[in-house]
């Protein structure tokens, strides 16, 4: 069947004007302000995991600088630090946040489709992270059992915060995937039903691709997740034994039996490795048109840029167990899940390849977004290619859970997706505000940033060869580590201090230029994607005025030749008369996925 | 421009970092040299692309910056040029991934001549276990683990009978001669890592996993645990020193069978109680210690602890620089000149009765609960009785000021560094919670409330 655009079938969608300022901006059910909430809260929780961080690198750099910095807060400030990067920053920000601001813009909808149930995933949301941070509030304090969360330490004695600190995150997750689940569905089924006229699959930027693929692997991924949660709640509480085995507890046996520890680790990165790319796959988007609009040209290789994301995001699916090369599971596994995981090695580098043909042949504008862009493809390629390290299962051996892993994961999905967070953050700042953020101090940030990162990650890598492992309160006496090992601890605490510290410069950009900015033009970049030509800086509620747009083209036509400017905007029809501009490619032509 | 420049830079400093590191791998102690080639045939092929991509990006930052009159080349696609770059890509991963898997499909496959040995990981310790004359190692169980029986070996199974029992966490092995590890967990996940070897593998409770190596070059290793296993992870440490044929049979030999273990006589209390005549000047006729000579409280202490310090102080591992009072136990120690003694001694301390030691020393009971709660519970236990399993004596009821004295000396590192005091370091480390005296002066008060 032809594809209908939703627009079209109803000739006036119905929109809940808000009538107060608490329906505008508190139970708003418009996807521009639950945007701004969803990204607002992840970035506040995302200063607790920062903070974390930088008070267990004191302990790692100058070890008892910090009097309540001891064994236990420093395994309960690794945990957290990790679970709130992961699920409650990333993955919140790049879908709760950036999802719920694009898809309707880039898709010249009004909203999302079910605009109530979205106001109910930020509030579900809130909700998991108030149940997430009341562990720090009792007794025995929040989890320590690592981000990973492997049973069956988690419940037992030994482990930092195994009475309710443990059971508190089990429940926050659930609730976390209660909501993810509410805004999920909500942008899958608007970018299939609810793109205006003209704009097909294969016209979409590819920030929307970036940000479907990665819901769609949210909604099969987070269900394992929610169940090994579920499961390992019923262990606690009701004493089942699905992945506790026989084991003792200080000396005494425990009433379990036949459980399976490794059970919950697939299941975990059955959620955890496709979570990988929940948070890369949208940033990859993202970054794809911070590029494109700066350098004034296409995004090369469109059509390969979207199946790459699209196999990207398969693959992460038959990938998961190569966080368990040494986990004790049956080792005959290591032939197949290096396979495929170095497999999904090409897609990624096709995606690296374009993003420098897009410079290529550029006419590079090096604004603020355009350094955080740039930085990304630098991090990126290290951290994507340290990946082929661990991945390739035998080298996995000497570097498994050593500082190797540590700077490997931080730089492909720590740094890198947040340097194009600020990239886009920066990108979308005028339309977002209506003003301008102040250029040169997000520059001296982007310095701060980008630098300071490559300094705390380059070393440690360093570390991970010669074998220090990861999780260690203190290093102790070993006849291997030596003494400058510490030394190059310390380096890397510093620099970890400059870096969170030179965030405030971001926080004073983007708050102070809401009210010192200078007035932004509607389309300060010269972009051509359907979000920069809304009526209104911001856009009001329903974005588009009395009537949505037509779309006639791709996303990506920057100087084209004969055209009168280097950019021509998706709206802009083709001339009755062909002209030279309109030489352009159509994505869409010849496409499988055109008139789905 | 500056950012092409600095991208640049960063390559090049990259690449100086990576040649002036001090860090890099160990010096390799097992044939696994097919690791490392692989891992140098990844390096080589990752470095290459690193380079040639991030010139490229500096080079095109550089060169495409926005100039007047400059205008962006239209071009969407190139088949051909994505096809080559597929291809190019595909050759890399191939070089990588091939000689990886072959190397993988040695390590899943032992040699039939590789000698198995146990390991056996428990928080946080490390224990190993060796088949007998029979070459078989007895059938084990976490039903069967008890002080006495702490691998859970399976009483009725004669394989086990000869196995060679090492309850303590420094194991040995014979150069050249290739082995195979079983590991197993009585706990919570572990992982046997010795940096020098390559490989590691988890230790799961509920299963048996494996590894293997050939040892090659002679030395002590340490051996780490790379897999979180609760708060005392990162000093759950052993060695393993790799010798020559005869040196290891001989330590072999010199090692309990399980079957010894089990059968070996009870302790004499009568002879313990002659002995302790020497003891009861300083520390009581029941053992009820007096501050005043610097003798703590050893009535109702764990007999195997105080069989433990015992032999340090013979072998000097404790009682050395700094501690005088220390010293002084060790002629008295020293008294003792067989291992029964040291056993029949200890056996009979713990008939004396055990009555709560005098409080000398008071503080924020409310710190002191934060901190124990945090640190200490989890191997002294919610009530301060300590257990064996986790090698922590009892501290409930017992003198506070030798408390304060010895948590002092383990801050200061005048205890529990010694090579043969082997959980001393544990001390060492998790003494950190205390920040200064006070904190110490706080545990010991909640301690008090424990008795």
């Amino acid at each position: 069947m032809a594809y209908v655009p939703l627009a079209d079938q109803d000739q006036e969608m119905e929109m809940h004007h808000p009538h107060s300022w608490v329906e505008k901006y508190v139970w708003s059910q418009d996807h521009k302000v639950i945007a701004i909430q969803y990204g607002g809260l992840a970035v506040l929780t995302g200063i607790v995991g920062l903070v974390l961080s930088l008070l267990f690198r004191l302990q790692l750099g100058f070890p008892e600088s910090v009097d309540f910095v001891d064994p236990n807060f420093y395994y309960q400030a690794v945990t957290m630090h990790g679970m709130i990067m992961v699920v409650y920053f990333l993955t919140a920000l790049f879908l709760g946040g950036f999802g719920n601001y694009m898809v309707p813009l880039m898709l010249g909808a009004r909203d999302m489709v079910f605009p109530f149930l979205n106001m109910m995933s930020v509030w579900t949301f809130l909700i998991s992270v108030i149940i997430l941070m009341a562990s720090f509030f009792v007794g025995g304090g929040p989890t320590g059992a690592g981000w990973t969360l492997y049973p069956p330490q988690t419940t037992m004695a030994g482990t930092p915060g195994h009475d309710a600190g443990i059971i508190l995150m089990l429940v926050s997750l659930a609730v976390f995937v209660v909501a993810f689940t509410m805004g999920g569905l909500n942008y899958v089924v608007t970018i299939l039903q609810y793109r205006c006229r003209g704009m097909t699959l294969m016209r979409m930027p590819l920030t929307i691709w970036g940000i479907f693929v990665a819901t769609v692997l949210g909604l099969f991924a987070f269900p394992a997740l929610l169940v090994a949660c579920i499961m390992m709640m019923f262990d606690t509480l009701l004493g089942t034994s699905f992945f506790m085995p026989a084991v003792i507890e200080s000396g005494s046996p425990l009433d379990y039996e036949g459980g399976s520890p490794i059970l919950f680790q697939h299941l975990f990165w059955f959620f955890g490795h496709p979570e990988v790319y929940i948070v890369a796959l949208p940033a990859f988007g993202l970054v794809s048109d911070v590029l494109s609009v700066h350098a004034r040209k296409n995004i090369f290789g469109y059509r390969m840029m979207v199946w790459a994301i699209i196999a990207i995001g398969g693959l992460s699916f038959i990938v998961w167990a190569h966080h368990m090369y040494v986990s004790g599971m049956n080792p005959y596994f290591g032939f197949f899940f290096a396979t495929t995981t170095l497999i999904i090695a090409v897609p990624t580098a096709l995606k690296v390849y374009n993003w420098l043909l897009t410079l290529w042949e550029g006419d590079i504008r090096l604004n603020a977004p355009m350094y955080f862009a740039i930085g990304f493809i630098f991090t990126f390629i290290h951290g994507g290619l340290t990946g082929l390290f661990l991945g390739n299962v035998v080298i996995d051996l000497p570097l498994s859970d050593t500082y190797f892993v540590v700077a490997h994961f931080h730089l492909v999905m720590g740094v890198s997706p947040i340097l194009v967070l600020f990239a886009a953050i920066y990108h979308w700042y005028p339309k977002l505000s209506g003003r301008m953020y102040n250029e040169t101090m997000a520059k001296a940030h982007f310095w701060i940033t980008f630098l300071g990162a490559y300094a705390i990650y380059l070393p440690m890598h360093y570390l991970g060869f010669l074998g220090v492992p990861r999780r260690y309160y203190a290093l102790g006496s070993t006849d291997f580590i030596p003494a400058s090992a510490q030394e190059l601890n310390s380096s890397i605490t510093i620099a970890a201090l400059i870096v969170g510290t030179a965030q405030i410069l971001f926080f004073i950009n983007i708050i102070g230029s809401l009210k010192w900015g200078k007035k932004a033009d509607p389309n300060p970049w010269g972009a051509a994607s359907l979000e920069w030509q809304t009526p209104d800086t911001p856009p009001k509620h329903g974005n588009w005025g009395d009537e949505l747009p037509t779309v006639y083209r791709w996303a990506y036509d920057y100087s084209v030749p004969g055209a009168p400017e280097d950019f021509i905007p998706q709206n802009t029809p083709e001339r009755v008369t062909p002209a030279a501009s309109d030489e352009h490619i159509d994505t869409d032509k010849d496409s499988t996925l055109a008139d789905v | 421009m500056t950012l092409a420049v600095v991208i640049f830079l960063l390559v090049v400093g990259s690449i100086i970092f990576h040649f002036a590191s001090p860090w890099w791998f160990t010096d390799i102690a097992t044939d696994w040299g097919s690791i490392d080639f692989t891992i140098n045939v990844t390096f080589w092929v990752t470095g290459f692309v690193f380079v040639a991509c991030n010139v490229f990006l500096a080079y095109c930052i550089w060169k495409f910056r926005k100039k007047p009159g400059h205008k962006a080349v239209y071009e969407p696609e190139n088949t051909k040029l994505e096809a080559w770059l597929s291809v190019f890509t595909t050759v890399g991963v191939i070089a990588m991934l091939a000689p990886g898997l072959f190397v993988w499909a040695t390590f899943v496959t032992p040699p039939d001549n590789a000698l198995e040995y146990e390991v056996l990981g428990q928080q946080w310790q490390w224990q190993f276990r060796y088949p007998g004359a029979d070459g078989i190692l007895g059938t084990a169980d976490t039903g069967f683990v008890s002080e006495s029986n702490p691998f859970g070996v399976n009483p009725e199974d004669p394989n086990g009978m000869d196995d060679v029992v090492v309850n303590d966490p420094d194991m040995h092995l014979a150069v050249n001669q290739p082995v195979k590890a079983l590991l197993r967990s009585n706990d919570v996940l572990h992982n046997y890592t010795v940096p020098q070897f390559r490989v590691k593998m988890d230790l799961v409770p509920g299963l048996v996993s494996y590894l293997w190596f050939d040892p090659t070059k002679e030395g002590t290793y340490d051996i780490m645990c790379e897999e979180l296993c609760g708060i005392g992870h990162f000093v759950m440490r052993g060695s393993v020193t790799v010798e020559s044929q005869a040196a290891f049979d001989s330590w072999l030999a010199s090692q309990p069978t399980f079957a010894e273990t089990q059968n070996a006589a009870g302790p004499d209390i009568a002879a313990g109680q002659a002995q302790y005549a020497a003891c009861a000047a300083c520390h009581g006729a029941n053992g009820e210690g007096n501050q005043a000579l610097n003798a703590p409280k050893i009535a109702g202490q764990q007999p195997w602890y105080i069989e433990r310090q015992l032999n340090h102080f013979k072998q000097g591992a404790r009682g050395g620089d700094g501690d005088t009072n220390g010293a002084q136990m060790t002629a008295f120690a020293s008294m003792l000149t067989t291992d029964e003694a040291v056993r029949n001694i200890s056996a009979y301390i713990a008939t004396f009765p055990d009555n709560p030691a005098p409080t000398t020393i008071s503080g924020d009971i409310a710190n002191g609960y934060d901190i124990y709660d945090r640190n200490c519970a989890a191997c002294h236990l919610d009530n301060g009785a300590g257990v064996w399993y986790t090698d922590a004596p009892k501290l409930a009821g017992m003198s506070d000021w030798y408390f304060v004295t010895q948590i002092s000396n383990f801050r200061a590192g005048i205890r529990g560094l010694h090579a043969d005091d082997d959980y001393g370091e544990q001390m060492v480390q998790m003494a950190t919670a205390m920040g200064d005296l006070d904190e110490i002066e706080d545990v010991a008060a909640y301690i008090n409330t424990l008795r």
